[in-house]
């Protein structure tokens, strides 16, 4: 069938962000041939970080350049079991990747650990609340691992991204103004916490005097010069406003690109070919062992390319696809609630409170950085008394400058025309007069929510694109009208002339055109029962023991911070086992 | 406060160059009071639109953006060229959208479900505009005096001004996208020339660099905008 066949190695990974390129260091460390399969191009810090090219607002947000071009494939949408979906056919409401680097080369850089009780969501709730709080419907289920087995993994990756930020604990001293929310750490964060730009000042402020806890936040924008741990070096961030959605022409923006790839370029077994879009990964005849991938080049040629060990790393929801396309897991059917691949896919809730100050405020949004601002995590989590509030989960809020560009759209206050006079001297009194921050929360997973494949639509390859069914639920919108509502109070303390809130309604759906979050996760969960999980929670697949997946993918609920530092350091956990336990033995590391 | 921009003397130039050209159209419409300014040398040539939809563009996006003096207007920034230069890009082509049929009609949360890249709906969407005011007023849309043309562009961003095959919302939408870019963009893609939008906003472009000035908490940014050309 394919055109070619090529000479085996002994690691194929499939998708080159972040988890990725953790694991090709990981494994290439381990003394194997590694393998990195990109569907996209090369790219790296020059020529896609360019300066000036790559400030430039029209190429890079709205047509683009580093998205993934949806005109080659697509994902399709609806609300409920019972609809028709239709294509996601414009960039919307979030930006997937493509290319050397994955979300890892474009994304903000905000570098969260995860609160420990969101590891064992279902255990927590159950045990503080008792069984019956957990609401008909919601699949929350516990990771299968446990914040302090994955603590120093935490601790690892914030040395590779040289992650900025004020500790609060560590070994069990307080040390700091840091989040006193945060877990208990084994040493500092890399560099010190990055400057605080005016408007996270005016934020901090504000918090404080309404009694939150305020702290800088975990950034990997460098706040100072740094080399890694892989000899990796960056450059101090400059605020310059150009992080989401752009190559970090400074060095400063931790990516794989930067952080990661210059240590591969220098050892012999490793090799990347981008342009290698893998469309599936075959399985010998017991289909319980992988033989390799098939990809397609960039001229159309099939390729076969065998392998030993198969890791998945595409970003989130694909790793789905990838399982679903290859036949590795049983489907998740919603209505016999039977199946495991493509359950528990969660998105993240998210409000926004704008508030407009007199002219000649100066909150000069064009300085900022994408992982750079002030948080507070008062409402994060379980961290308040749900008790009396009947919802489950949290949401961090966060005043995070990262640079507003006027394509993006400039906030203007409530009422004002989307267009002519009216429109335009709103834009030119509100530009720097402006503060704007996000109820960036968690959203739980539900039995009804859920990827498949679609039955309509195809890819350019003609294989089906992955079908979403998904919609908000009451027990989000509650959680997420609760806590909006309590950073009302933080609006009010800074003392705007106006005050912009946008937050979702009771009964409101899911709405693919602005932009929210691009923070997807699950569909191959990991867990302690196959009955409920895709991989073990070493990652491995119950079904297919020779194959691993890593990223958000993994994640069986949704959380309520960004999910990267999560993502990467569940990666390190897993490149942990393969190499101390699967190497020696590759075999299930865990019995079904 | 000081008022950045252009002196009214260059304001009145611009937009007698832009909705003057090109010289068939000026002909058609100088018995209906348009200004009758012969086009400079150098002026804007459309590659992608006909002069009728030209000067219908045009008048779409001096509305969209009118001139003041807080700041320029769309045609002052050249967000019309701007969108002329855009129909020859792959975006333009429908080469950065997922078009493959069927094309089902759904709730607006499902985003766009419309069968025409930019360049077709713009194609049909002018023609079909003003197709649809000459039925209610006899004239082209370029005709209209502003308040009648804000009335129009009003309705079609309710979608209750019916032009034909696109649906008026969208394309509205469409316009307004295209127009508010050709605003704001850098100037290498042709809009917001002389950078006069970012001036007036105190967007200083490209600079990208604000280290020295991250802890200057209200003071004013001194330095002016600087393009990526």
């Amino acid at each position: 069938m394919s055109d070619t066949t090529m000479k085996p190695v002994d690691v194929v990974i499939i998708g080159f962000g972040w988890t990725g390129a953790i694991m090709a260091k990981e494994l290439t460390e381990a003394g194997l041939n590694v393998l990195a399969l990109e569907r996209g191009e090369y790219r790296d810090t020059y020529p896609d970080g360019a300066y000036p090219k790559t400030l430039d607002e029209l190429t890079y947000l709205q047509r683009s350049k580093l998205f993934q071009n949806l005109n080659k494939g697509s994902f399709t949408f609806r609300h409920a079991t019972t609809g028709i979906a239709v294509p996601y056919r414009q960039i919307g409401a979030f930006k997937p990747g493509t290319g050397v680097g994955g979300a890892g080369l474009h994304w903000s850089g905000q570098h969260w650990r995860v609160l420990p009780e969101e590891l064992k969501l279902r255990s927590h709730y159950e045990s503080r609340y008792g069984k019956k709080f957990i609401p008909e419907g919601m699949s929350i289920q516990d990771f299968g691992v446990t914040y302090e087995e994955l603590e120093p993994h935490f601790d690892f990756v914030e040395k590779v991204f040289g992650t900025s930020g004020q500790a609060y604990l560590v070994d069990g001293k307080v040390v700091g103004e840091g989040n006193p929310f945060e877990a208990n750490r084994s040493s500092h964060y890399a560099l010190p916490p990055q400057k605080v730009p005016y408007t996270a000042h005016l934020f901090q402020k504000a918090a404080k005097e309404a009694g939150l806890h305020p702290f800088v936040e975990p950034s990997a924008n460098a706040s100072q010069p740094y080399t890694n741990p892989y000899g990796c070096q960056m450059g101090p961030c400059n605020f310059c406003g150009f992080c989401s959605g752009f190559a970090c022409y400074n060095y400063s923006k931790a990516s794989p690109n930067v952080n990661i790839m210059p240590a591969l370029r220098a050892v012999s077994n490793f090799e990347l070919r981008s342009n290698c879009n893998v469309l599936r990964i075959n399985l010998d005849s017991s289909k319980k062992k992988a033989i390799g991938v098939t990809y397609v080049t960039a001229d159309g040629k099939t390729v076969d390319q065998p392998a030993e060990l198969v890791i998945a790393s595409t970003f989130a929801y694909n790793n789905a696809h990838l399982f679903l396309v290859s036949g590795i897991g049983k489907p998740y059917d919603p209505i016999a609630n039977e199946g495991v691949v493509g359950r528990n896919i969660a998105y993240q809730t998210m409000s926004t409170v704008q508030m407009f100050f007199p002219l000649d405020t100066n909150t000069n949004p064009f300085i900022g950085a994408g992982g750079t601002g002030v948080a507070v995590d008062d409402y994060n989590g379980d961290h308040f008394d749900h008790g009396p509030l009947g919802f489950v989960g949290g949401s961090p809020a966060w005043c995070n400058p990262a640079g507003v560009k006027p394509i993006s759209g400039i906030p203007v206050p409530s009422g004002t025309p989307s267009w002519g006079q009216g429109w335009k001297k709103a834009v030119k009194d509100s530009y720097l007069n402006t503060v704007s921050f996000d109820v960036h929360g968690a959203n739980m997973v539900y039995r009804d929510c859920y990827v498949d494949l679609d039955p309509t639509y195809t890819d350019q390859f003609g294989q089906k694109l992955l079908r979403f069914t998904f919609d908000w639920k009451d027990n989000d919108i509650k959680m997420s009208q609760y806590v909006t509502g309590k950073m009302l109070d933080v609006a009010k303390a800074m003392n705007p002339t106006s005050i912009n809130v946008s937050v979702k309604k009771l009964g409101d759906h899911l709405d693919l055109r602005n932009y929210q979050t691009t923070h997807w996760a699950g569909g191959t969960a990991m867990g302690t029962d196959r009955k409920i999980s895709v991989l073990n929670r070493y990652l491995q697949s119950w079904d297919v023991y020779n194959v691993f997946a890593v990223g958000s993918s993994v994640f069986p609920v949704g959380i309520g911070y960004n999910p990267t530092g999560l993502a990467t350091a569940l990666a390190y956990w897993s490149a942990k086992a393969i190499r101390e336990q699967y190497l020696k033995d590759p075999r299930p590391l865990v019995d079904a | 406060m000081k008022v950045i921009g252009i002196s009214p003397h260059r304001r009145h130039f611009l937009r007698a160059a832009v909705t003057a050209a090109p010289a068939v159209v000026l002909i058609a419409a100088a018995g209906v009071g348009m200004a009758t300014n012969t086009p400079p040398a150098g002026a804007f040539k459309p590659r992608y639109f006909s002069p009728a939809e030209w000067e219908t563009l045009s008048a779409l996006v001096d509305r969209l953006i009118p001139a003041s003096d807080e700041g320029p207007g769309a045609l002052e920034a050249g967000a019309h060229e701007f969108i002329d230069l855009q129909m020859n890009t792959p975006y333009a082509h429908g080469g950065l959208w997922y078009m493959q049929a069927p094309f089902v009609a759904s709730a607006p949360e499902f985003g766009y479900q419309f069968h025409m890249t930019p360049r077709e709906l713009y194609r049909s969407g002018l023609a079909g505009l003003d197709a649809a005011v000459q039925k209610q007023f006899s004239k082209t849309f370029a005709q209209l005096d502003a308040a009648q043309r804000d009335e129009v562009i009003s309705a079609l961003e309710k979608g209750t001004f019916n032009i034909g095959e696109v649906p008026p919302a969208t394309f509205f939408g469409q316009v307004l996208q295209n127009t508010k870019e050709g605003y704001f963009c850098d100037p290498q893609h042709g809009g917001n020339k002389d950078m006069a939008a970012w001036k007036m906003i105190g967007f200083p472009g490209a600079r990208a660099d604000y280290m020295d000035w991250v802890e200057q908490y209200g003071k004013k940014y001194p330095l002016p905008p600087v393009s990526i050309i």
